[in-house]
Formats: structure tokens, C-alpha cells, sequence
């Protein structure tokens, strides 16, 4: 089924015009309005002590230092909270952990005890001054290591845990894969590791909360991709103790960046809301770049052991992975609570295979809790990661060319909706297309006669091909809910008598220019010019209800949301129009802005005209307004699809390795605005780059962390970041209501193993078969050195 | 408690404070002077959202005290729009989608702005080490130096084919 | 990040500001272009009791030749030594130092006595200031002290300063007949201290022979130092590739990097090996008045 979209007048700006932002003269004249820039009356200011170590028992907090200084007006610790039973909170995978501790720490930067005072500065002096006495207890660092039988049990507060073991989870028939295994003619074996990175957004996280006595209403300006499921988590938190959902609101302003890493709930939050409830005044907290970094969600930290079988020539026939995911003290991923291992099993790709087997288990470790999101919040990316590894390393063990091994393996055109083997619907894709685009763009025939002379002269350079399939949108509500709320999405339009219109959202924007994009969508439905469509998301006491914005789900859901509510509006406007032309209903044609009597072009009654009638003339018997709302429950994901073609250069005297081109062909279905499709990928690639060769966050054996400051957590610069080329393909969403499907992750995830293969592509004949990412100058310099290279 | 008298000009206004010794620059135009689009995005002077123009370098404001800016001349995001006109890096800013969540941009934008006043036709390489001091997690920064290109053409029209035969070294 | 608390006191010259230093001995910090002072004052590593301000001292920045030597004030901005024509035609070892210091925005606050007087291994202008045999100039009580840079870093992370001096100029001879020098830093991305980082200078006969050269390593010894039995490889013997691997190869044998995030000794060695090569050849090149 294909999709297509009219295309509405540049004056109306709806689909596919690569309108300017709506939201950027704010943003362009410095006012954005930021959770630090919202200042109220009486504020205080909280500062955070953090535990040193990973694991130590609380012998005693003395605060009387902190309380002596002029303007520290309350220290408040996991005691403190626990008389109110605020000191555990759930995560949103149903797991528990600690607002403030009343035993232990569980890892190095946890939250001990909050500092509130007048000032920051004199916050800041009296965190540093209150005496915590610790007792170091065993770290626990490694996973493998923690599921072990002698293995110290962390979460001691789980009456009967016994082990460190979170979950184990598997799909797929493991007998009818071992079979496959046992008849291949080849099979190749990898360990891979996808490490803790941190989505690191420019802007920390924090907020203000504001408890009002005399309403006895909470409002908290905060940094949060999901106002309203924010807003359920604290009603159902803080119940006991009396804030009642309709008490409590929740203001998502303009967010500095959010990846995923503003889903969760930090225990920051939920102090300074109870700092403010006991004080009676607002408090302020925004944390720093350093406890952003160690004590927030982390993504990925996933070991996996990757198997792959193929004939002889090339034909992939099934697929084995056994992952371990390293969790931290508590599993803090905001995945569907179905799948506890998100969308891995996306892992079989864009190709065609009969038999897969995936296991996932998952451990506690004493590090931050977690495994949320790097742009990509549920596994796909280390799924991608997994199989377009092993796609490669199968092409280069039978000496296929890693472009011909995948064109010989792609799920087929006229095979979607494609149904994989381990339980996905993909909706529509041409894979080959896509690939064969990026191939013409790099000209691969002349870069593989290059790297054929250049290495003939002892030069490295290598060629990575990252054919992958995203999976988002999420999701239909038969299989998917976070905390038992389904995850549909909405959006609410009210059309002015003027003809002018405000569209509500539950999503929230960080970035993603949805002030933009969703009132071209109202515009293309409607015939509204988008510069009269105001859209307005991230208050609870005003937005529809909505699980917010990760998951590159915005524009599956809340976008066709917003079109089926402007449908809704058109069906009513029909009706207004016929009135007002005395014809009937059916005799009317629609066309973006109009409404026209079928046969006389000269009778026509526009948006506006309607829209005016609907106050001041509208038929006997019809309610007034012209307004609707919509939750939208897809009735499956979407399937953005892509391929990236990555060209690497070697320096064997450093071991540093230069991007020096990188194509990306996309496929997202139809485009809202060409532009900011463009700029989502710009950015999704550059935090595909920056895992593969720059970030990490390390732990050592004693549990300190390492890359917890800009310092040595290496977001790359402009300098390090290459010229991005991108082309596209459009292949529409068959269920899509305007065939679209989502982009902001696509690139986050498919470029990682584009660089990785082209990095072991470039080594291949010395040896090489795997490096892990990030891919630094130093262990490249090992490989090539243990391979015999002296630079 | 340290206060001190700190006198200096912002966007074209003079202003006097009050500032505590320690009170980093960014805080005083923040807080004191309520001029919120300048940015704070770590503490080791890496990102550089809080970068603003004093004197007419492009520095970072979390790594002054305020008391550093007695008598100099201050220029924050607020202060690029002349008359509520954008001035051409923000105006390509806007055209060329440089900036995504925009908390980086004020930074970015300031740096821009004094690298053009300095450079007449930056290549891109020189765009993208004048900008290196100042971290963006959104955009890649791709669109970042078509924005300053476009601000280059707005500021500095290509010459005539003929100037063009003349130039060279 | 906030600082300790602190009282601020701004000097309006030299003789005031050593008046301050011996007023407050160890308890005062001088604040120059504060590019590290001040963010390890905010992580409270550093919480002086006192700021001398000497960015009111004027006539501290200049760059300028004179008396056969190459004068810089050490208030001198790194992003005027990356400007000046002077310094990038006459001195491109010192152009290349400066222009990989830090970043753009760091470069036009920092001040090159500030780098040097922090005395971090790490820093950048330590290796070249020791490839160019520089004189570093320190204003006491007693006025100027004239301290040769192969004495100015006795122990880690300690400069040759007096409590009561402040250093002020920095001299580095004129380059003569056939001198080339480079600096080659290695950085895991911009703004990032060198993983290593390699200075040299030398100076050749007409007949390709080196008859003088230093070479000075960056953040791959406790404190800044010279390869000098590299140097003393080069000097007396014509320069071949082989002259060239050898000296590398004596580089990296002096240098005792330690293991971190930026990589293993083994790598850090072995880079300075590289490095140190890549840099006596640009050396090299310009000696022989080759593009720079």
C-alpha cells in the first residue's frame, strides 16, 4: 500500500515543506525558558551529598556543621524520609530504589542527603561540610562476577533474594536454532560488549518544586520527557502521605536535550518535592555535570555472545544470542514492563531468517541503576549492533563481499508486512533500495580499488557497510504499557472562530521541533496555515494525557494522533459546510484549507468560514465549537530502515581512526519537514560516532567512576564530528495514518556498527575480527601492535 | 561574606551589582541581572553554553568571577538582535535549522558572531575549530556551519567575478 | 561546581602584587587568565584564601623581538601568540603550541605564564619552553630573577617561583641559520590534555648535520621534561631516517608515562616513539627552510 500525501501550498505549510521553526525565535534571543531559569519567590536552593563509595554501610550523618552556617536551613536524609515512607520509590520497571539511603549505599555518587539553604552557594558550602561516616562493604563491578554463587547479594532489602540475578528472559524456538546450528555449512562466533554511555544532554537534569499550603497543590517544573506518567508515578508515590493527583502538576518546559535520559525518575526530584512539602517553599535543584554523569541513567552495558550460521554461499539460516546486561543496583529501565529486555529481539535485522534464539539475563552490580537510553531507549541498538556485526564478520569468513552477503540475505520488497521469526510485523520496507542508493552516493566500487592499492602500500582504510531496522512507535496497547499504563498517545485541537487553532500534545519536545512539525500536520489536514496553529505540550494541567517523548515514538503516535483528531474535526466541518451551502454532506470534496461542491469549483466554503460558523451559525441540533481529541493506540510499531556506508582511514603510528566520509540513506516512511528529518539525523549519527570512537563510563575494581566529568567523558566537538552526507528513500507506513514512521533514533542506532566494520574491514587481512566501541586510539594501537604492526 | 561594587557595561547598558568574591560571572548574569539565555552545561569549562563576548572575545562565563568583569564591555545572547532585528548568525540560525533543543545555541551563536567580526571567509575547518570550544549534542554540528556560512554570505557578499581574479596570494 | 568562599584583592602592579604574595604566603593564589585555577577552585581542589587579580597589571602582555630574543609578557593571551604573524612565521613551534591548547574559548582568557607557572606536565608550553631553551623571568622583592627553563620544574606540579615572585616574561632566543622547530600533540578530541605531546628544536649545518638539538615531552613524565638522550643522538650526526628512528626510539625510552583513561604506559611510550619522529622530521624540514 502506498501512501501518498497532496502537497498543501507553501502558505499552509503542511507536509513535506521545510518550514523554519516556530519555536526558534524564542530560543534564537535567549529566551527559552529552561527549569533553571524558572525562579520564584522564596526559593530555596538544594544541594546533594553524594557517597564516595560503592558500597558502604551508613554508620552515622552528622549535619550539625552544615546547620551552623547562616542560611542552611534543613539537611535532609533517608530517616528523615522514611518516617514519612518516601526513602524507596518503584522504578519504572517495577523494580525499587532508594530515594535516600537509611543503611547503605549502593553506588559511588548516590544521593545520602540533601542540603537546602537560601542560596546555592551556601548550599553548595553545606554539602560540603556534612560528616557521613561509612564502612566500606564488597563492590560488586563486574556482572559476570556477581552471578556468581559467593557472590556478596546486594539488594539485601529484598526479603529471600539470594542472588544477584534480575531477570531472565528468552524468545524464539532454541530447538529448531540449534538444528539450524548443527546443518550450517559456517558458523561464526563473537563476544561483544556495548559499554555504559551517558546520553549526556547539555542541559543536567533538575527542577523546581513548588508546594502551595493553602491549596495544598504541588507544582514541579522539571526536566522530563513524560510529564503525565511523571505525575501518575508521584500520585501513586506520595499517596499515602496525601498528594492527590489533581494536586499535583507537572510543567515540562524547554528541555536542553533529552536522549531518554529525562524519562526517569531521579531521586533528586523527589527530595526537592519533599524539601518543598515539609518547608513550604519552593526549592530548586539542577544538578551538575559530574553528578549528571555518575549518578543519572546510564544506556547499553550489554555482554553479549553472537552467533551466526549461513551456507557456504552466503545464505543466513539462523541467529543466536545470549546477552547479559549489567543493570547497576536496580533495574531503572523504562522499557514496555512486557519485554525486560526492551525490543532486543528486533536482533534478526533486515534479513530473512528462519530460526533465532535470544536469551537475556540481567544482574545487579553496585553501579547506578539503569539501562534507559542513549538515544535509543529500547535494546534496538544493541541489537543492530549484535547482527550487523555478525553479517559482516560471516561476509568476510567466506570471503563475500559484505554488501553482496547482505542484498543476498534482505527481507524482499514484496514480502512486507514481513512477519520475523522471533514475532515482529515489519511493516513496509526496501532494503535493497536503500543500500544500493548509499553504494551509488560512496561510489564502493572505486573506494574497495582504493583500499585494495592502499593496502597494497601498507596503508589502512577500510569500508563498513550498517543495514539496519529500527523498531518504534510504541505501542499498541495489547503488549505494551509502562507500569501497567498503556502507551498510547494524544493530541487535542480547539479551532478559534477566527479559524486560527491550538493543538495540545502528551509528548514533550526536547529539541525535536514538535511546535513545528505537529502544526504542519494540523495544517495538512486542515488547510490551517501552521503559522496559526499554536501547539502546546509538557503541562499536565493542561495537555491530554500521554506517555510522553522517547522511543522515537512522537510522530507514530501523538502525530497520528493529531491527524486522526483533525479528521475527527473535518467530518464536523463537512457537516457545517453543508449546511452553510445547503448541499448535501456527500456532494462536498475536500481539499487541504476547503471544502467545494463537487462540479462547481465556485462554491466552496473555507476552514476559516466554517470554523466562524461553528460559533456564530452552526446548524440546530449540533453542538457548538470546532474541536476534538484523539488517543491513538497504533495498531502496530513502525519500521524505519536505512543504510550507512562508512569510510575509515588508519593511522597505524597512533592507532587513531578518521572518519572521513559517512553516508547515510534513510527510510522513515513519509516526511513531515524535510529539514528537521535532516537535522534528527545529523544528531542521531554524531551519538552514533561518539560511542563508537570517544564516550564511555568505566567503573574500577573498587567501583569508582571513571569518565565522570567532561573531562574525561569525550562528547565529541565539530572538529572530531565529519561532514555528515545523508540521501534518503521513502517507503510509507502501510498503517500509518499519514504513512510516517519515526526518525529520531534511526541514526544513533544504525551508525555505530557502520564504524566498527569499517574499522575491522580495514584489519581483516591482519587478523582482526572484532574491536570493541569505543574504538580509542590506544586499543586500536593494541590490535594493530598485537598484530604485528609497528606504525 | 565578600561583596564587592562590580560596575560594567551589558548589551549596551551599564550596570552596578552587588557580587560576592566567589560569585562566577555566569551566576551574576543569570541571577543578579535575570539574563537567562546564557547557559551553564558543566563545571570544567568544556561545553561552553555559557560562553558570552567580553571585550569582544568570546569567553566562558563559568570560568570568570564577576568581579573579573569590573569595566568591561558584556555581551550576552540578549544583546545580538539590534532594534528586534536577529542579526545574521542568528537569522541563519534560523534558516539553516542550527539549532535543535537551543540550549547550546546562545554559546554557539556568540562564538559565531566574534568569529565573523575576526574572519572575513572562514573555510569550513576554521569554522569547526572556532567552534570546538563550544559542545552540541543535537545537530552534529552540520547545520551549525551552513548557519555561519549563510551568516559569512549575509555579512560579506561575494565580490564581483573581476575582485575575485584580483585576490589570490 | 562552587567555590570556597575567598577574599579577592586586585593588584594594580608588580611591586603590589609582590607585596600581596609576601603578605599572604601560601594562602594566596594569583589569578591570571584562571583557565585552571578556577574550575579546580570549583571542584574545591583549590580553595585559596586569597585571589590576587593581576589582570589589572598592565604591560604584562606583549610579544615582541628584541635583544637577539623572542619577549613575551606572561599576561599574554595563547589566542595572541595564535594571531601574531610574528610568532607564526618566526616561531611556528611556539604557533603550533598554542593553537592545540585547550580550545578556542579557553585560548582567549589563558595566558601563557599562567600555563607555564601551573607547572602540569600535562600542559602544553612546558615541552616547547624546554625545545627552545627558554629563560623564564620572575619579578621578588629584589626585582627580576632570571631562571633558565631547565630549572624551572624541580618536582611535580612545583615551579621555581618563589612564594614572592610572579613570573613575568618568558625569553626565548632568536631561531639562527638552519633552526627548525615543531610541536606535535596527540589529543583524544579538542579541548583534552595531549595523551603525548612532543616539542622539538634543532639546528643544522649546511651539510645536514644537527649541531644543536632539544626535544621536550608533554604529559608523559612527573615533570616536564627533555629527552636528552635523544637529543644528544641527533647532535654531531648527519639526519637520515634511520638518525631520526633512532632518536624516537630514545624519546620514548625516556619518557614514564603512566597507565590511564587516555591509554596504557605501553601506548603512551610508543606514541611518543611516533610522535617524536613526525616532529624532528617537520623539524627537520624547516631547518632546511622547507614549507612549514
Amino acid at each position: 500500500m502506498t501512501q501518498t500525501i497532496p502537497m498543501t501550498s507553501s502558505a499552509i505549510g503542511g507536509m513535506g515543506h521545510s518550514m523554519k521553526r516556530k519555536e526558534d525565535p524564542r530560543f534564537l534571543q535567549g529566551k527559552g525558558n529552561y527549569v533553571e531559569d524558572v525562579t520564584l519567590p522564596g526559593m530555596l536552593w538544594m544541594d546533594i551529598v553524594r557517597s564516595p563509595y560503592a558500597h558502604a554501610k551508613i554508620v552515622s550523618i552528622d549535619a550539625s556543621k552544615a546547620l551552623a552556617i547562616p542560611g542552611v536551613l534543613a539537611v535532609i536524609t533517608g530517616k528523615d524520609l522514611e518516617a514519612y515512607n518516601l526513602h524507596w520509590m518503584p522504578t519504572l520497571m517495577s523494580d525499587t530504589q532508594m530515594v535516600l539511603p537509611v543503611d547503605k549505599v549502593m553506588y559511588q555518587a548516590q544521593e545520602v542527603a540533601a542540603v537546602i539553604a537560601t542560596d546555592r552557594y551556601i548550599a553548595a558550602d553545606g554539602a560540603a561540610v556534612v560528616d557521613v561516616e561509612y564502612e566500606e562493604l564488597p563492590v560488586v563491578v563486574d556482572p559476570f562476577k556477581a552471578l556468581l554463587p559467593d557472590a556478596p547479594v546486594l539488594r539485601t532489602d529484598k526479603p529471600g533474594k539470594t542472588d544477584n540475578h534480575i531477570f531472565h528472559w528468552e524468545v524464539g524456538d532454541a530447538a529448531v536454532t540449534d538444528k539450524a546450528f548443527a546443518d550450517a555449512d559456517v558458523v561464526v562466533k563473537q563476544d561483544i560488549y556495548i559499554p555504559r554511555i551517558h546520553v549526556a544532554s547539555i542541559e543536567t537534569c533538575g527542577c523546581v518544586a513548588s508546594f502551595e499550603k493553602t491549596e495544598g497543590k504541588l507544582t514541579v517544573w522539571m526536566t522530563t520527557q513524560a510529564p503525565h506518567a511523571i505525575r501518575t508515578v508521584f500520585a501513586l508515590v506520595a499517596g499515602h502521605v496525601g498528594l492527590s493527583e489533581e494536586k499535583i502538576r507537572i510543567i515540562s518546559p524547554d528541555i536542553g536535550g533529552g536522549f531518554g535520559g529525562k524519562v526517569p525518575v531521579y531521586p533528586g526530584y523527589v527530595i526537592a518535592v519533599a524539601a518543598s512539602v515539609l518547608i513550604g517553599k519552593p526549592v530548586k535543584w539542577i544538578e551538575d555535570r559530574m553528578e549528571n554523569l555518575q549518578a543519572d541513567s546510564f544506556a547499553r552495558d550489554y555482554h553479549t555472545t553472537a552467533e551466526l550460521a549461513a551456507t557456504k554461499d552466503g545464505k543466513l539460516t539462523a541467529l543466536r544470542f545470549k546477552t547479559l546486561a549489567d543493570h547497576g543496583y536496580a533495574d531503572a529501565a523504562a522499557n514496555p514492563s512486557k519485554f525486560p529486555a526492551g525490543l532486543y529481539h528486533i536482533c534478526t535485522g533486515s534479513y530473512d531468517l528462519q530460526a533465532a534464539h535470544v536469551e537475556v539475563d540481567g544482574a545487579y552490580t553496585n553501579k547506578p541503576p539503569g539501562g534507559v537510553a542513549y538515544r535509543c531507549s529500547f535494546r534496538v541498538t544493541e541489537a543492530v549492533h549484535a547482527i550487523e556485526r555478525m553479517v559482516d564478520i560471516m561476509a568476510h569468513q567466506i570471503g563475500m563481499d559484505p554488501a553482496a552477503l547482505r542484498m543476498k540475505n534482505f527481507i524482499e520488497k514484496d514480502q512486507f508486512p514481513y512477519k520475523s521469526v522471533l514475532g515482529w510485523e515489519y511493516d513496509s520496507g526496501d532494503y535493497h533500495a536503500a543500500l544500493q542508493k548509499a553504494m551509488d552516493i560512496i561510489g564502493y566500487d572505486d573506494l574497495r580499488r582504493e583500499q585494495l592499492e592502499k593496502r597494497a602500500r601498507g596503508e589502512f582504510m577500510g569500508i563498513g557497510i550498517s543495514s539496519f531496522t529500527e523498531i518504534v512507535g510504541a505501542g499498541p496497547s495489547k503488549d505494551f504499557d509502562i507500569l501497567g499504563i498503556k502507551m498510547f498517545d494524544s493530541a487535542e485541537i480547539r479551532v478559534h472562530p477566527t479559524g486560527k487553532a491550538i493543538a495540545r500534545f502528551g509528548t514533550k519536545s526536547q529539541g525535536q521541533g514538535h511546535e513545528t512539525t505537529y502544526a504542519q500536520i494540523v495544517a495538512q489536514e486542515l488547510g490551517i496555515p501552521m503559522a496559526h496553529v499554536q501547539v502546546e505540550e509538557g503541562d499536565t494541567d493542561t495537555a491530554p494525557y500521554g506517555l510522553g517523548t522517547y522511543a522515537s515514538r512522537s510522530t507514530p503516535t501523538s502525530g497520528a494522533a493529531a491527524a486522526l483528531a483533525a479528521r475527527k474535526i473535518r467530518e464536523k466541518a463537512r457537516k457545517i459546510a453543508a449546511y452553510l451551502m445547503e448541499v448535501a454532506e456527500e456532494d462536498l470534496e475536500w481539499e487541504p484549507g476547503k471544502f467545494t461542491v463537487k462540479g462547481n469549483p465556485e462554491a466552496f466554503k473555507t476552514i476559516q468560514e466554517i470554523a466562524f460558523a461553528a460559533y456564530t451559525n452552526h446548524p440546530q441540533g449540533m453542538e457548538a465549537g470546532l474541536e476534538a481529541t484523539h488517543y491513538y493506540d497504533p495498531p502496530n510499531l513502525t519500521y524505519p530502515f536505512g543504510s550507512y556506508i562508512c569510510v575509515v582511514d588508519i593511522d597505524a603510528g597512533t592507532g587513531q581512526v578518521h572518519v572521513r566520509r559517512f553516508v547515510a540513506v534513510d527510510d522513515c516512511g513519509n516526511i513531515i519537514n524535510p529539514m528537521i528529518v535532516d537535522g534528527q539525523i545529523h544528531g542521531g549519527l554524531s551519538m552514533g560516532l561518539a560511542p563508537s570512537l570517544y564516550e564511555e563510563i568505566s567503573y574500577d575494581e573498587a567501583g569508582n567512576c571513571l569518565g565522570g566529568s567532561f573531562i574525561d567523558y569525550l562528547v565529541p566537538t565539530a572538529v572530531e564530528t565529519p561532514n555528515w552526507e545523508t540521501d534518503k528513500t521513502i517507503t510509507p507506513s502501510p498503517h500509518h495514518p499519514f504513512g510516517a514512521k519515526g526518525v529520531g533514533e534511526s541514526a544513533t542506532v544504525g551508525a555505530p556498527p557502520a564504524i566498527v566494520n569499517a574499522v575491522v574491514d580495514a584489519l581483516w587481512h591482519l587478523g582482526v575480527r572484532h574491536i570493541d566501541i569505543p574504538m580509542t586510539p590506544s586499543k586500536v594501537w593494541k590490535v594493530l601492535r598485537d598484530h604485528g604492526v609497528t606504525g | 561574606m565578600s561583596m564587592r561594587t562590580v560596575n560594567f557595561t551589558i548589551n549596551g547598558e551599564a550596570k552596578s551589582v552587588q557580587a560576592e568574591s566567589r560569585q562566577l560571572l555566569v551566576h551574576c548574569i543569570r541571577e543578579t541581572l535575570g539574563l537567562t539565555g546564557t547557559h551553564v552545561g558543566c563545571e570544567t569549562s568544556h561545553c561552553g553554553a555559557c560562553t558570552i563576548d567580553l571585550d569582544g572575545e568570546p569567553v566562558k562565563s563559568c570560568t570568570m568571577f564577576a568581579v573579573q568583569a569590573e569595566g568591561k564591555s558584556l555581551t550576552t545572547v540578549e544583546g545580538l538582535a539590534v532594534g528586534g532585528t536577529l542579526n545574521p548568525v542568528q537569522e541563519g540560525f534560523w534558516e539553516e535549522h542550527g539549532l535543535q533543543c537551543g540550549f547550546c545555541t546562545p554559546g554557539m551563536m556568540i562564538t559565531a558572531t566574534a568569529l565573523l567580526r575576526t574572519v572575513n571567509e572562514p573555510t569550513e575547518t576554521e569554522i569547526r575549530e572556532a567552534i570546538s570550544g563550544n559542545l552540541c549534542r543535537c545537530t552534529g554540528y552540520v547545520n551549525i556551519v551552513k548557519a555561519i556560512q549563510y551568516a559569512q554570505r549575509k555579512m560579506h557578499p561575494t565580490p564581483a567575478p573581476e575582485a575575485v581574479l584580483q585576490g589570490g596570494d | 561546581m562552587i567555590p570556597a568562599a575567598f577574599e579577592y584583592v586586585v593588584a594594580h602592579s608588580l611591586e603590589e602584587t609582590v607585596g600581596l604574595l609576601a603578605k599572604h604566603g601560601s594562602d594566596a593564589k594569583i589569578l591570571s587568565g584562571g583557565m585552571s585555577l578556577i574550575p579546580a577552585m570549583k571542584l574545591r581542589l583549590a580553595q585559596p584564601a586569597f585571589i590576587i587579580d593581576v589582570n589589572g597589571v598592565s604591560g604584562l602582555e606583549y610579544i615582541r623581538e628584541e635583544h637577539g630574543e623572542l619577549r613575551i609578557g606572561a599576561m599574554t593571551r595563547e589566542a595572541a601568540l595564535e594571531r601574531s604573524t610574528l610568532v607564526k612565521h618566526g616561531y611556528p613551534i611556539l604557533f603550533e603550541t598554542a593553537r592545540v591548547i585547550a580550545d578556542p574559548l579557553v585560548r582567549n582568557r589563558a595566558t601563557i605564564g599562567g600555563n607555564l607557572a601551573h607547572a602540569d606536565p600535562a600542559n602544553d608550553h612546558p615541552a616547547t619552553m624546554l625545545a627552545l631553551g627558554a629563560t623564564i623571568v620572575a619579578h621578588g622583592p629584589n626585582g627580576d630573577r632570571l631562571i633558565p627553563i631547565d630549572e624551572f620544574f624541580p618536582s611535580f606540579f612545583a615551579s621555581a617561583l618563589e612564594p614572592d615572585e610572579i613570573l613575568t616574561e618568558i625569553r626565548i632566543p632568536a631561531p639562527g641559520v638552519r633552526n627548525g622547530g615543531a610541536y606535535i600533540k596527540f589529543e583524544r578530541k579538542v579541548g583534552d590534555y595531549a595523551i603525548a605531546a612532543v616539542a622539538v628544536n634543532l639546528t643544522l649545518d649546511a651539510h645536514d648535520t644537527c649541531i644543536a638539538a632539544r626535544i621536550g615531552l608533554t604529559n608523559v613524565t612527573d615533570v616536564p621534561a627533555r629527552a636528552s638522550s635523544a637529543e644528544a643522538s641527533l647532535v654531531g650526526h648527519r639526519i637520515t631516517d634511520q638518525a631520526i628512528a633512532d632518536a624516537s626510539r630514545l624519546a620514548a625510552h625516556q619518557s614514564d608515562p603512566k597507565s590511564d583513561l587516555r591509554g596504557s604506559a605501553e601506548y603512551k611510550r610508543d606514541l611518543v616513539r611516533v610522535l617524536a619522529g613526525r616532529a624532528i622530521g617537520r623539524a627537520v624540514s624547516r631547518a632546511r627552510g622547507g614549507s612549514h
